[in-house]
């Protein structure tokens, strides 16, 4: 087949996935039923904020504030089946809206076309940040530029999606040793990660780099490290109708928009979600899940986490890293200001 | 002060007015006489609402309302009515100073025109021959000059593309009016009244409008050419601080950026975030007294812009990461600091890596590629950086791990041994490439250990098969002539006929480290290799990379 063809055909089997992964948004979205429906004081330009949850109103708490201090104006959220109260705590928030689904997670895609369904009905023209209630955005400047200055610059500068890896953050000593409760600073519990410990791999069809590593994959996925957890994140996106998340927020289509990186030695610009997972209340949530089975490859990771959280983990080593700012992530090379100056 | 001089400002004010109206209320209230354009596009409440917050200034005067795109000769018809206007209305007025709504004056009034003083016959405007210019995006400058550009290149690109390289390729040109020599420069600038009166009244005005019309960008190039046929006095730079990136974009500044904004002593600064509200507020300086006609330093500002280019263009060596995962041979340095890999010493010496531990001031790691795990100095669990010492972990993604490792430790000098028995081939190309690397070699050193093992014989010589594949397979990459690594290789017989030399010289290449001429580590015993490279022989291997060894005469029976 010549190569024009086949360029052809690669390009219309990506159209056909997107028009399916939309399609299968638009018919789950309608699991979903509303509980606070704020979305018409969405203003035009507004920094919307998309996540799925499920049992987290500990977190919530420091979570919105946290995101509210950076410039985030709405928040979107398809709660799955929560009995701590995280329904109502969000119902109760000015600029939350909320549905709620007891349908399945997994037959959701993991929650994605929940996540897509509602992207396409509302966050199409806005800038739209698609995180877990566990995972912070850093982005270069977040200390004295707000995140509308980022997504201003991103704008002047033609790019619509912005990477921002996830680096998980781990308490120094046994996980379970320090206690998180409501409102406090997740960071402030959980502090270290892995400067230099990632792997990349650039994926052939969808253009996207996976990245994998960092302390789940060295404590958990030591001796089999293609089934750690993938770690890229297209988080921020400045959306318009015909995007669609293929796999969590790690692959997008069009393929173009999966190209935040540069292959000719350039740096552009990116940040990371800094991944708060491991607190107190991880064994818990990791034996919960576990229990559930509706995570991603028959929840293998959960599965690996259940095993080695059984002795008292601890992921801190002498290599590990205290967090501190941007500038420290910067200087390290996980996060760039390309051309922000 | 030797002539007075009076101000006139042009102010082309396309978006937030708000802010544009503070900036006339600025330069109005020090004295200057201002003209202000406002482009079509704003609505006519915001136009509204930006005239009557000024109504009590009387030097405030606008001009007709055009419809000013990006690129287009409306732009600099705008310019030449407001400045028009200026001239006619205010016959005192000595200097123009073109600025937008969205510049932001730094330093008081008072001390631009202080500084204007201090020469008013000179005329700033950045103006270059548009053969000698390097920087315009797209590679057009002489260009702009010659073809036409009926598309729009923001809205229409391919179309403006194609008709570009249409017109390239048919060879047609526009004919450059006699007497004009094209020149671009930034579109701020600030002339004296004789030199713009000159070009407005220029008797070939009417020719030489026509023909800006269909240039490229005229508003980068009618004054910044037509200034050099009416001024015998230009100073060839911007009064206003607006740098550029590669891809033409203005750099923005922001609240982080007032100390440095206002060490620059640059006048008039764009752009700025619009809601850098601290910048807003801190900007202008209030007067002084008297005021300081020092010279703008933008070099602070000129080196972080030059930083954020590179920084974009060329990016870091030897960091792969998720915004910059550079293609193979696009690294702009592979890896990041220098590194040293020995190959077969360790083969020969069983103690050389605690022996060079304690001589030079580096990391000196195992076998970091081993079969089985990865040796990090110290055998640490752990190795620099939180690197997984599983060697799964390393093969999921080698020249990543091994890339990590430099980086993370950089400017500390690694080490690393290296046997054919290891892991490492992914790595050959990438390493013997790699103008950091410093190789050195003892090939056939791996017979040493086999030599005294006690492996059946059979065995040994399969392995010494793989081994000897392996090791001729690594020396082919290392002798091509795509190295760039620094090699030293080594046959074993040579290396063992004057150890302490070639160590001792490997050494100082790492580190000028005076060795005693006896400092050698503890030698594996190399009697009897001889008869068993014969024997591997009579096994029908032939041994080829260890160097000539004379076989020992076999015993003759009586």
């Amino acid at each position: 087949m010549p190569r024009w063809l086949r360029r052809i055909r690669a390009a219309l089997r990506l159209r056909t996935r997107r028009q399916y992964l939309l399609c299968r948004a638009m018919r789950r979205r309608r699991q979903l039923r509303p509980v606070a429906d704020r979305t018409g004081a969405i203003r035009p330009g507004d920094i919307l904020v998309f996540m799925t949850l499920r049992n987290e109103r500990l977190r919530l708490p420091w979570f919105l504030d946290y995101h509210r201090r950076l410039g985030v104006n709405h928040f979107l959220c398809a709660e799955n089946g929560s009995d701590d109260g995280s329904r109502e705590y969000l119902a109760a928030q000015p600029d939350v809206s909320l549905w709620t689904t007891t349908a399945s997670y997994k037959e959701a895609r993991f929650g994605m076309d929940w996540i897509n369904g509602l992207l396409r009905r509302h966050g199409s023209g806005h800038w739209c940040l698609v995180v877990d209630p566990d995972e912070f955005l850093v982005y270069p400047h977040d200390d004295t530029r707000p995140l509308r200055a980022l997504t201003d610059w991103l704008d002047a500068s033609a790019i619509r999606s912005f990477s921002a890896m996830l680096i998980d953050v781990y308490p120094k000593g046994d996980i379970a040793a320090q206690p998180y409760a409501e409102g406090m600073d997740p960071l402030a519990v959980a502090r270290w990660f892995d400067p230099a410990n990632y792997t990349i791999r650039k994926d052939a069809v969808y253009g996207n780099l996976w990245i994998q590593g960092g302390p789940r994959g060295r404590a958990f996925f030591a001796e089999e490290p293609w089934k750690a957890p993938a770690l890229n994140k297209i988080p921020l996106v400045r959306w318009a109708r015909h995007y669609a998340y293929v796999s969590s927020t790690h692959t997008l289509l069009p393929r173009s928009l999966n190209l935040v990186y540069d292959e000719n030695g350039g740096e552009r610009a990116s940040g990371c979600l800094l991944h708060a997972k491991f607190l107190s209340t991880f064994a818990g949530k990791a034996a919960e899940e576990l229990d559930r089975r509706q995570h991603y490859a028959d929840s293998h990771e959960y599965r690996a986490y259940h095993a080695a959280l059984s002795d008292a983990p601890d992921l801190w080593t002498q290599q590990s890293r205290e967090f501190r700012d941007w500038r420290q992530l910067e200087d390290l090379g996980l996060i760039s200001k390309g051309n922000w100056a | 002060m030797s002539a007075p001089v009076r101000l006139g400002v042009v102010m082309l004010c396309h978006t937030q007015m708000n802010i544009a109206a503070r900036m006339a209320r600025h330069w109005a209230a020090a004295g200057a006489a201002v003209a202000v354009h406002i482009d079509a596009q704003v609505g006519v409440d915001a136009a509204g609402a930006f005239r009557a917050q000024l109504e009590d200034l009387p030097d405030i005067h606008y001009t007709a309302r055009r419809n000013c795109e990006w690129g287009m000769f409306s732009l600099v018809e705008a310019t030449q009515e407001a400045a028009a206007t200026l001239l006619a209305r205010h016959p005192d007025v000595t200097h123009v100073l073109l600025v937008s709504g969205a510049c932001l004056p730094l330093r008081p009034v008072e001390d631009l025109i202080a500084w204007l003083a201090l020469d008013p016959a000179r005329d700033y405007i950045e103006s270059v021959t548009a053969a000698d210019v390097g920087w315009t995006v797209g590679g057009l400058n002489q260009e702009r000059f010659t073809l036409r550009f009926p598309f729009s290149w923001r809205r229409h690109r391919k179309l403006f593309d194609r008709y570009v390289a249409l017109q390239r390729r048919l060879g047609v040109r526009r004919r450059i009016p006699q007497g004009v020599v094209p020149h671009l420069g930034s579109q701020w600038w600030c002339l004296t009244r004789r030199t713009i009166t000159a070009i407005l009244d220029d008797p070939r005005r009417g020719e030489f409008d026509r023909y800006f019309r269909r240039v490229w960008i005229p508003d980068e190039s009618y004054f910044q050419t037509l200034a050099r046929r009416h001024s015998t006095t230009i100073e060839s730079r911007s009064l206003t601080l607006s740098k550029f990136d590669t891809q033409g974009k203005p750099y923005i500044f922001y609240d982080d950026h007032r100390d440095m904004l206002e060490a620059s002593g640059c006048f008039v600064a764009r752009k700025i975030w619009p809601r850098a509200n601290a910048l807003l507020e801190h900007f202008p300086r209030p007067a002084t007294l008297p005021p300081s006609a020092a010279e703008p330093q933008p070099g602070h500002i000129d080196r972080l812009v030059t930083r954020a280019v590179a920084r974009r263009a060329l990016g870091r060596p030897g960091l792969y990461m998720q915004s910059r995962f550079p293609r193979k041979d696009s690294e702009n340095g592979k890896t990041a600091a220098r590194y040293a890999v020995f190959q077969g010493f360790d083969d020969v010496f069983p103690g050389f890596r605690d022996w060079l531990a304690a001589r030079v001031e580096a990391d000196v790691h195992g076998h970091l590629f081993s079969q089985d795990r990865v040796e990090f100095a110290d055998d640490a669990e752990v190795g620099p950086g939180c690197l997984s010492s599983s060697a799964a972990q390393r093969r999921h993604d080698p020249q990543g791990f091994l890339t990590s490792l430099i980086r993370i430790t950089a400017p500390r000098l690694q080490v690393l041994l290296l046997s054919p028995r290891d892991d490492h081939r992914p790595l050959d190309w990438f390493v013997a490439t790699d103008p950091n690397a410093l190789i050195f070699v003892v090939t056939g050193a791996w017979v040493l250990p086999l030599m005294g093992s006690d492996m059946p014989f059979d065995d040994i010589r399969r392995v010494g098969a793989q081994l000897q594949a392996r090791e001729e397979e690594q020396l082919s990459i290392l002798r091509s002539v795509w190295v760039k690594a620094r090699v030293h290789v080594w046959e074993l017989a040579d290396f063992l006929a004057r150890p302490a030399a070639i160590l001792h010289q490997s050494v100082q290449e790492l580190a000028e480290v005076p060795l005693p001429g006896d400092d050698l580590p503890a030698m594996r015993p190399v009697d009897g290799i001889g008869a068993f490279l014969q024997s591997l022989r009579n096994a029908g291997l032939q041994p080829r990379l260890m160097g000539d060894f004379p076989a020992p005469r076999p015993a003759i029976r009586e």
